[in-house]
């Protein structure tokens, strides 16, 4: 929820769509975005840009949360610098495989609330007694339409990679 | 599945006319209907060179439902000449072709003659750069002369996927062919090997650094 949105507030190119193909291992769980053809079905990702030096460029994927994507999140999580887990309030349970994901895999990771229309429902640490996530994972309550919100989402999940990697 | 069957078998040892002597990977023929050899996508590549570029594959025929192409046989190749890319770690499942029903231009394997993983593993914010003179493009492949013209300017595997509307495992096979071909530079992003390939410490700071005067 506000992937998109999110990506367009900081990026410096309007947010970019690839497509993936999803194996038919996949694809039988799937009913959003069935192509029909019983073996294939496309997923997209959005990505944005961010140059942050003359020789240093950001890049920033968006991808669904389900855990049938697991197979982009795969490709993506080598060589990533951490994510950014973007929570709708209203389904919080959305986001349990991505943490579970994410936990599992060691990468760093930020839980961001997204309110729907800048209404934040839950506190953070509301959230973090219903998720059962650790004190160390920041949670922080983001609006993914405005730049300055999705940038301190962004400082403090390079912070928590560093501090991770230090630690 | 990674290929449709029922194609002819590819004639590794046919040429297209013009073809450069680096580029060895021809398209299979695309129709059930005619023999190895036949490759109808060329048959507009002049259009290509010409200088005129359409959409997204608009110069190619229309590719016929149910046709299949084989898999391209395995061709040799040296890895010592990309010392800056990794060989493939793993072997993923295989991709299946989109239906023709949604791309109705050509199927997307099909740029890439059947072959559904790259000879090397690029990861997908890799950063690509022409180095090829532009002479050296004629008589490439569309595809190969797209990537090459858009990555005068460098750009990353997903941009070239974002930009040409190619599927992302297409072009990585299809940058990767360049990259082999010597065409293009990949600048695989950096890692600290100690610790699975994350960013080093360093990197991260100036990540931080930059972010911060956003």
């Amino acid at each position: 929820m506000g992937k998109t949105t999110f990506v367009g507030a900081v990026s410096e190119i309007n947010p970019l769509r690839t497509e993936a193909v999803m194996t038919s291992a996949s694809a039988g769980i799937d009913d959003l975005t069935h192509t029909g053809d019983k073996t294939t079905t496309t997923v997209a990702m959005d990505f944005g840009r961010i140059t942050l030096d003359q020789d240093l460029i950001l890049y920033l994927f968006g991808t669904p949360g389900q855990d049938r994507f697991w197979f982009m999140w795969d490709d993506l999580v080598r060589g990533a610098i951490g994510a950014v887990v973007l929570v709708d309030t209203r389904r919080l349970a959305d986001c349990f495989p991505a943490v579970d994901y994410f936990e599992n895999s060691g990468l760093p990771f930020v839980i961001a609330l997204n309110g729907f229309d800048g209404h934040q429902p839950y506190t953070p640490d509301e959230v973090r007694e219903a998720l059962q996530i650790g004190p160390d994972t920041p949670i922080l309550t983001t609006d993914a339409r405005h730049r300055a919100d999705a940038k301190s989402a962004l400082i403090t999940l390079v912070e928590h990679a560093l501090m991770a990697r230090l630690r | 599945m990674a290929t449709p069957t029922g194609g002819h078998p590819y004639n590794g040892d046919q040429r297209v006319p013009g073809e450069h002597g680096d580029n060895r990977f021809g398209f299979p023929a695309a129709s059930g209907g005619q023999g190895p050899g036949q490759y109808q996508p060329y048959q507009q590549q002049e259009h290509q060179q010409q200088g005129a570029p359409g959409g997204p594959g608009s110069e190619w025929p229309q590719q016929q439902p149910g046709a299949g192409w084989p898999q391209q046989p395995q061709q040799r190749h040296d890895t010592s000449q990309q010392p800056r890319i990794q060989p493939v770690q793993q072997r993923r499942a295989p991709e299946p072709a989109k239906p023709a029903a949604h791309n109705p231009l050509v199927r997307p394997y099909a740029m890439t003659g059947g072959r559904t993983r790259p000879r090397y593993q690029l990861a997908i914010e890799a950063l690509v750069s022409t180095t090829a003179d532009p002479a050296r493009l004629q008589g490439q492949l569309p595809e190969h002369q797209r990537i090459c013209r858009l990555c005068i300017e460098i750009k990353s595997v997903a941009e070239v996927s974002a930009l040409l509307s190619i599927p992302l495992g297409v072009a990585r096979i299809l940058v990767a062919d360049l990259a082999e071909a010597g065409l293009v530079a990949i600048h695989q992003p950096g890692g600290d090997e100690a610790a699975g390939g994350q960013p080093d410490v360093t990197l991260l700071e100036r990540v931080l650094s930059g972010l911060r005067k956003l």
